[in-house]
């Protein structure tokens, strides 16, 4: 055992927040969790709720699981992880529906499909199953992080480009572009061109950093 | 062309390796090799030598293609000189489609050859001729109407998603010129349908520019269109439609050409009216809307049917590459476009989509193929 004890940023843990941004993004590089982020991203809205969503489940689980870690036995583990996600999740989606009951709306079934969002279950299994509660919560955080920022990235062209919206703030028609003939693009609003789109935002990435191109 | 030839070489050294422009080479060797047989010789493997190369193969079917450019422009004016009735001579109305259609060439070309010099260069490997025929391919589809933006940004969408992404000409999976159109057709919706974009400033005194197609998915009855638009009409194309698909004496003549020389497939574009047609005839038996009952004749003559089979269900980066995956390429074709259009009046032009579709299986097709006849062949060997 390890009893020097580490400094809550050190170098490590930073990394775990900074690490799922880029090189290790949980979408484009992982590609999990991809059904959501074709789902809700017509708009910026519920993009953001759902980043902030997915932020409160995947931290606290993450830490809850960390500190069952010793206690669960492996056969069943999958089982317990469904339990804690899904109580999490229920939690939020109330919360949803107390506050905030139209963006609810729109969510609808996606909400509760936090459940089944692979990055979470991967997070678990892969991390917070053979880590302490506080690295956990890093990864939990920085997993969040990447995945909302693909999601937030995605849903700002998706609805400036499909809607002329930003955050439904009518940005375009602000700016008087409707008047030289410009018409929104009603493909940007379709399922398709948000995988376009998350394939275009891999594309930049891929070029931006090397790291990420398999060697031949 | 001792002038090219002169001014080519003047030009070179600027190009070649520690020149000035050394980074645009690509674009060099592209205009020289499209003037001039290329002067150097492959350096590795076995090749096949013929005259017919990749770039002469394209400027074939540019050549198929020219019948309905001429017709497509001389019918634009035509229609809009019913349409507005102004008096025009044949002249007339020729050059007025020209003028009007010419933007939409130049566009198209220089947009797309702007989107494959920019890959070429960053890329550093030649220009790919494949843009060639889809220049000229995505201006015939478009309706006379269409705004020079949305053009432009549907050939670069078609351009880098549908090709560059994939690797640039003979990689890609969909066919460029049809993906732009898709594109176009999903986008913005109110200039790729309906019965006002089909003929020039059809929407000034209510006149009803509606395709036949666009008529029959509003459940207009066929009888009483067969009184307004006769065979021949559809034959010779003087009806409404995109620019380049309403005639198909200009697509016949375009299928002689290609069929003649090779270049297209026979195979694909039998099998896909015979599917077609297949379709069509079922669906008339049926008979339980109006896009069912209409002959299944007058569906072949129709819409995009003719001009998708002979020019693009036979591209042959995208079809099936076995000759018996093509018969069931092209005859799936046929059935889909018709299954499209009768079932979804939203999409009355299903020739698009079941093309794209078809694309996408094409792969499938050839690899069942072939896996068939190495299973015959295994069985057949003596171990």
């Amino acid at each position: 055992m390890n009893q020097k004890k580490e400094a809550l940023f050190s170098k490590k843990n930073k990394k775990l927040i900074t690490d799922p941004l880029d090189d290790n993004n949980p979408i484009t590089v992982q590609v999990l969790g991809i059904c959501s982020a074709l789902a809700i991203t017509v708009q910026l809205k519920p993009a953001v709720v759902m980043s902030f969503s997915v932020l409160f489940v995947l931290s606290v689980a993450n830490v809850v699981v960390s500190l069952l870690r010793k206690f669960i036995p492996s056969r069943i583990r999958i089982i317990v992880f469904l339990v804690v996600i899904a109580t999490l999740v229920i939690l939020v989606d109330e919360v949803l529906k107390a506050y905030i009951f139209d963006v609810s709306k729109e969510l609808s079934v996606f909400v509760g499909l936090i459940i089944t969002n692979c990055i979470i279950m991967g997070r678990l299994e892969a991390f917070a199953l053979g880590n302490p509660p506080w690295k956990s919560f890093l990864d939990g955080i920085g997993n969040s992080f990447g995945y909302a920022w693909i999601l937030i990235a995605v849903a700002f062209f998706r609805e400036l480009l499909g809607s002329g919206t930003l955050y439904g703030y009518p940005v375009l028609e602000k700016l008087g572009i409707y008047n030289i003939g410009y018409e929104n693009n009603g493909m940007m609003i379709l399922p398709p061109m948000a995988l376009v789109t998350v394939g275009l935002i891999i594309w930049v990435q891929r070029i931006r950093n090397k790291k990420l191109i398999e060697p031949k | 062309m001792k002038v090219f030839r002169n001014l080519l070489n003047v030009i070179k050294p600027n190009f070649e390796k520690g020149g000035k422009l050394e980074k645009l080479y690509p674009a060099y060797d592209a205009f020289e090799t499209f003037l001039f047989v290329p002067d150097h010789t492959t350096n590795e493997g076995t090749h096949i030598k013929d005259a017919i190369d990749l770039k002469r193969t394209m400027f074939m079917v540019i050549v198929a293609l020219i019948p309905c450019v001429l017709f497509g422009m001389w019918n634009v004016g035509y229609q809009y000189s019913i349409a507005s009735g102004e008096s025009m001579t044949f002249i007339q109305q020729f050059n007025f489609g020209f003028w009007k259609f010419l933007p939409l060439i130049i566009v198209s070309y220089a947009v797309g050859l702007a989107v494959e010099f920019a890959f070429a260069v960053l890329r550093g490997h030649q220009v790919n001729e494949g843009y060639l025929v889809t220049g000229m391919l995505i201006p015939l589809t478009m309706p006379i109407d269409v705004p020079l933006w949305m053009l432009a940004i549907s050939v670069i969408f078609a351009v880098v998603i549908g090709k560059e992404v994939f690797g640039g000409t003979g990689m890609n999976i969909l066919n460029p010129a049809l993906t732009a159109r898709a594109f176009l057709f999903f986008a913005y919706p109110s200039w790729m349908s309906g019965d006002k974009v089909w003929v020039q400033n059809a929407s000034v005194d209510g006149y009803s520019g509606a395709t036949i197609l666009g008529d029959l998915a509003s459940s207009m009855n066929w009888q009483s269109l067969s009184g307004q638009w006769s065979m021949s009409d559809m034959f010779f194309g003087t009806i409404p439609g995109s620019v380049g698909e309403t005639s198909m004496l200009a697509i016949i003549l375009g299928a002689l050409i290609l069929l003649f020389t090779g270049v297209g497939s026979w195979r694909i574009i039998l099998s896909t009216f015979i599917g077609g047609y297949f379709m069509a005839y079922l669906f008339n038996l049926w008979g339980y809307n109006e896009l069912m009952s209409t002959p299944a004749h007058i569906h072949l003559m129709i819409g995009s049917f003719a001009f998708g089979a002979v020019f693009m269900a036979t591209d042959p980066v995208t079809a099936s590459q076995t000759n018996t995956g093509k018969y069931i390429y092209g005859f799936l074709i046929g059935v889909f476009a018709i299954l499209i259009r009768t079932f979804n009046p939203a999409y009355p032009e299903g020739m698009m989509l079941a093309i794209l579709l078809m694309n996408i299986f094409a792969p499938l097709i050839d690899h069942y193929i072939v896996q068939a006849n190495v299973n015959k062949r295994l069985k057949r060997a003596t171990l």
